[in-house]
């Protein structure tokens, strides 16, 4: 598949707001007594809605036709990319009244229970983004369960460092929240990995199954085109092996390892907000990395109609 | 009703004339322009409703050539209809049709990766989805003569090997057509039901191969022939 950079930022970016704005709110929702004050859990949900609001912005830059984009909300009943788009607009009203309890300074049960709302709301939200990519059957490669586990827990991976960051520099920190970012990035390395295991070797349709010639060998003459049209631009994207290794490596080295040891190692020194900033810089890249790699790497069956023998 | 196409395997040359008289129809059709972009340059590209791939089928000496033309299976379980999330495409109840409706659509090109048989192309010039429309414009012309109610591509083609009609209707020419022949669907293992069927090429009379000889008087003649014909 043709990585599109907007819907990569988007994905990301999106993920990682919605991760922080969840991780925030729950934060403040399940500790035993306010850690956070009222303007850090402002600035923090700020920032998670600029990442939102970016990453939203920048998904209609990969339309054709975006006037047309307001109508996207129509087909919830069947369309993933549709009940995408309704729970990320729905989000912003229930973030809002939110953000207006945390203002007012409010405690006990409703807030609690609002706090709990948001972010159940942005976990499904990310699970829905997921889901466009895991509903496809013509790319085995994101038509499994992993595919919206990897968008959950890297999003809320990136959030939890960033989380990390806004609480080292005011009030709230403690070894809590540290040792939970270092698990969530642990679960996060656990299901991206297992994901890459996963896809392994083509086990997809085939070539046979594609022209109703099962019983025999198969193999295309021509495809009929001099140059390359729609479909060989949007699926026919393809990298070397050895490329692709190396970019997986890189996805493992600077989406987990760095910042797991950057969190791992303020364990023992206590807080080092810079060390978070690397961590953040570091996973930022390599979660980029792992996006455009989830494109990279999806092959569509309607390659099989140019030249591939299975999918 | 479920319209589709039958495609016979057997009989069809590759010509490419379905697809020339598809582009030539639709693009001054409802759906029309398909635009092209640099039509006259290096590599020219342009959106086609029905494209023509040639495959080897078999290991030689059982082996042949099969040309194959492929538009939308206008699916019963359509995906690409599933998956718009604008509600531009949609699936007519009255006769199958899968239809796209230009106002309506983004361009987000989701429907193309719902697709398993590469039917949609973006328009890149328009920013809409286009796709075979079964010639819907052409279908129920009541001004056309009635012959001529039909697809461009099936009148067009020259080897008859497209038919069109109603597969709900089991007397109907398609579908006697591809129950004797057992048409087959493509990618059946997506769950989609593509209704249009393919008729697979007709059992093939044995050609006799004959191995070369090996002593040195026919080598030497094989050597001169391959000689004298250079």
């Amino acid at each position: 598949m043709h990585p599109a950079f907007s819907v990569i930022f988007f994905t990301v970016t999106s993920g990682a707001g919605y991760g922080l704005f969840a991780i925030t709110a729950l934060y403040q929702a399940l500790a035993a007594q306010q850690v956070m004050s009222p303007v850090q859990v402002l600035v923090s949900c700020a920032i998670a809605l600029f990442l939102i609001t970016i990453g939203l912005i920048s998904s209609t830059f990969h339309l054709a036709n975006p006037k047309n984009a307001w109508r996207a909300f129509s087909r919830v009943r069947t369309s993933w990319l549709a009940r995408e788009g309704l729970l990320a607009i729905l989000f912003y009203p229930i973030a809002a009244g939110y953000l207006y309890l945390v203002w007012q300074d409010m405690q006990g049960a409703v807030m609690n229970a609002t706090a709990i709302l948001a972010a159940v709301w942005a976990v499904v939200t990310i699970f829905s983004t997921g889901m466009i990519y895991a509903c496809l059957k013509t790319i085995r490669q994101w038509n499994n369960a992993l595919t919206p586990v990897n968008y959950i827990m890297l999003g809320v991976m990136l959030g939890s460092i960033i989380f990390v960051i806004i609480a080292s520099i005011g009030e709230g920190m403690s070894q809590g929240v540290i040792t939970t970012s270092a698990y969530l990035i642990a679960i996060a390395a656990v299901s991206k990995l297992v994901y890459f295991f996963w896809i392994g070797a083509p086990a997809g349709s085939t070539i046979n199954t594609a022209t109703s010639f099962t019983n025999n060998m198969v193999r295309l003459l021509d495809v009929g085109h001099t140059a390359g049209t729609f479909l060989t631009d949007e699926f026919g994207f393809e990298v070397a092996r050895t490329r692709l290794l190396a970019l997986r490596w890189m996805v493992a080295v600077f989406a987990f390892v760095v910042p797991a040891l950057m969190v791992w190692l303020s364990l023992a020194s206590g807080p080092v907000t810079i060390a978070y900033v690397v961590a953040l810089l570091s996973a930022f890249g390599g979660v980029l990395t792992e996006r455009w790699l989830f494109f990279a790497e999806a092959r569509h069956v309607v390659n099989l109609y140019h030249g591939s023998q299975q999918c | 009703m479920k319209l589709g196409l039958v495609i016979d395997l057997d009989t069809c040359v590759g010509c490419n004339a379905c697809a020339v008289a598809c582009k030539q129809w639709n693009t001054s059709g409802t759906t029309g322009p398909l635009s092209d972009l640099e039509p006259y340059g290096k590599d020219p590209t342009g959106v086609w409703f029905n494209r023509i791939r040639n495959y080897e089928v078999g290991e030689y000496p059982d082996n042949k050539t099969v040309h194959f033309p492929m538009s939308c299976m206008h699916c019963e379980d359509a995906a690409c209809v599933t998956v718009c999330p604008t509600g531009a495409s949609y699936k007519r109840e009255e006769d199958g049709i899968v239809l796209v409706d230009q106002d309506k659509c983004m361009g987000c090109n989701y429907c193309a990766w719902a697709c398993p048989y590469g039917a949609r192309e973006l328009d890149r010039e328009q920013g809409v989805m286009k796709k075979c429309t079964l010639c819907v414009d052409r279908i129920y012309d009541e001004n056309l003569p009635e012959d001529e109610r039909q697809p461009a591509c099936v009148l067009t083609c020259p080897s008859h090997a497209r038919y069109f009609g109603d597969f709900d209707d089991p007397n109907s020419e398609v579908s006697v057509i591809s129950r004797e022949r057992n048409g087959e669907s493509l990618m059946p293992e997506m769950g989609y039901q593509p209704v249009n069927k393919y008729l697979p090429p007709r059992a093939k009379t044995k050609v006799q191969t004959y191995v070369n000889d090996t002593n040195p008087i026919s080598k030497v003649k094989d050597w001169v022939n391959r000689l004298v014909t250079r």
